[in-house]
């Protein structure tokens, strides 16, 4: 085993890492919100929403993300609306077509993780807190969404360790994350073995960070599920 | 005397149905201040459901509702009768106590968090006077040391102990109680009937569903039986199981309709 070449791999592959992350965290991120709309409209009982929400879950869950990466970033240039639209600027750049692809394509999932985490919500927790006065808002701020995240957790977790991996197609339009980099090291030096193993052990790493992550966050979210604190801990209010 | 009294609850003609079902038929019903009325029936009564429709969990298709001296706004929309007035019905629920069969504790949420949720975020009380105000609640239920627990730690009497505390944490002018000891052990029930009976000694306002007999003939003021979505008759406890309103009544008593 070349030990230094490893080593210099590992350290050239280490800078794409910054990208690797800000595209799976933003797309998540934004992902996210979009999922809850999504999801809020397939279950408003309002056809004219939910209709085009399960069209689009339906859309983007059902094609390749490689085919809608290539579809936002050499597709949408061809339309000479789009190439003269405000938004050219973005959708010329590979980076905002790669968010763009990757944020759309996790919302689709995502939504059927957050729509089912919905549906979890006992109806009697609900009942009570309309009864108790709570606007719309109220109720889902404090009681329905709280409750949510607490089911949706794992599989979000599992949606997360998802887009980490599928930002690898990203290196498909020239973007230099950690696939990138490292289809770039194996051109120059035919190692393909021994880059694509520090590559997948970056991924790895990144991946173990992320489940200890979703872990301690479903742990501190469920104090409920453990025994009771100990009889002493009557006093002290840590509200 | 009596006519100083003002009535916390009036509910007038009220109907529903559940498609073709006519569950309530037009019913009437009265409770004056620190009433406490007991609502009898067999399953499938409609005695859950009118009881509902006091805070709209269910709405009425007609008939009106009055609590403290204030009527719920409907509107008919769509074919449907629906609370006209969104933030009248919020604040009029926030002075409805509810108290379910299920508990209905935020499960989420510790018992004192329970508690001081619906003041502080609904009320817009200041979170000092809700905890201090929650604790002395939870002291007179009679489970003080379980506040930073979580429902799923307690008993089912204990549950509805601090269920009934977080309807009384909003200061309600009345209580619904919707079987609050149908879904309890046999011997968890005693612990959440004194409770009751203590509020109902306070000259608490309080509308009781439930198939507790005993409860209906020492502690209330006022007995309703309901029979296929009406009012079959109703009276002073004594009046009601001494002599017997209705052969309807009599034969829910002796076939033991919930009677232990």
């Amino acid at each position: 085993m070349d030990l230094p070449f490893l080593y210099e791999t590992l350290l050239k592959l280490l800078t794409g890492v910054p990208l690797t992350l800000q595209l799976a965290v933003s797309s998540v991120g934004l992902g996210a919100v979009l999922a809850v709309m999504l999801a809020l409209a397939r279950l408003s009982g309002l056809r004219l929403l939910a209709w085009p929400a399960s069209f689009y879950v339906f859309i983007f869950r059902s094609t390749p993300l490689l085919v809608q990466i290539f579809l936002i970033y050499h597709g949408l240039g061809q339309f000479h609306a789009v190439r003269t639209s405000f938004l050219w600027p973005l959708l010329r750049e590979p980076y905002w077509c790669a968010l763009i692809a990757l944020t759309l394509n996790t919302a689709a999932y995502s939504c059927e993780i957050v729509r089912g985490a919905l549906l979890s919500v006992p109806s009697g927790q609900i009942e009570a807190a309309r009864a108790c006065g709570m606007s719309s808002f109220t109720l889902h701020r404090r009681i329905v969404f709280p409750l949510a995240l607490r089911h949706a957790l794992p599989g979000y977790g599992n949606e997360f360790i998802l887009m980490i991996k599928s930002t690898a197609l990203a290196s498909i339009i020239t973007l230099m994350e950690v696939t990138g980099l490292a289809a770039q090291l194996i051109s120059e030096s035919f190692r393909a073995i021994e880059i694509l193993i520090v590559a997948a052990a970056i991924y790895l790493s990144m991946n173990f960070i992320v489940t200890r992550l979703v872990q301690w966050a479903e742990y501190a979210l469920s104090a409920e599920l453990r025994p009771p604190p100990a009889a002493a801990s009557g006093q002290g209010a840590t509200l | 005397m009596t006519d100083q009294l003002k009535p916390a609850v009036r509910l007038t003609a009220l109907r529903k149905s559940f498609g073709a079902f006519e569950v309530l038929k037009g019913i009437s019903l009265e409770a004056m201040e620190g009433d406490v009325v007991s609502i009898l029936g067999s399953s499938g009564s409609g005695k859950s459901t009118m009881l509902r429709c006091i805070n709209m969990l269910e709405t009425p298709d007609s008939g009106r509702i009055e609590v403290g001296g204030e009527t719920i706004q409907l509107k008919q929309a769509g074919g449907r009768t629906r609370p006209a007035d969104r933030h009248q019905l919020q604040r009029m629920r926030a002075s409805i106590g509810m108290v379910f069969q299920n508990f209905n504790l935020w499960s989420h949420m510790t018992i004192l968090e329970n508690l001081i949720e619906a003041p502080i975020h609904v009320q817009k009380r200041s979170r000092a006077d809700c905890v201090e105000e929650a604790e002395a609640l939870l002291e007179k239920v009679g489970i003080a040391e379980k506040r930073n627990h979580y429902p799923a730690h307690l008993s089912g009497g204990q549950q509805q102990r601090a269920a009934i505390a977080r309807a009384l944490a909003q200061h309600p002018k009345v209580m619904l109680f919707d079987e609050p000891t149908s879904a309890l052990d046999p011997e968890l029930v005693g612990e959440v009937l004194r409770v009751m009976r203590a509020l109902a000694e306070e000259g608490r306002t309080m509308l009781v569903v439930t198939h507790e007999m005993g409860f209906a003939r020492d502690v209330s003021s006022k007995v309703v039986f309901l029979h296929k979505g009406a009012v079959e008759a109703e009276g002073s406890p004594h009046d009601m199981f001494a002599t017997g309103r209705s052969d309807c009544f009599r034969q829910f008593l002796s076939g033991g309709g919930g009677l232990k």
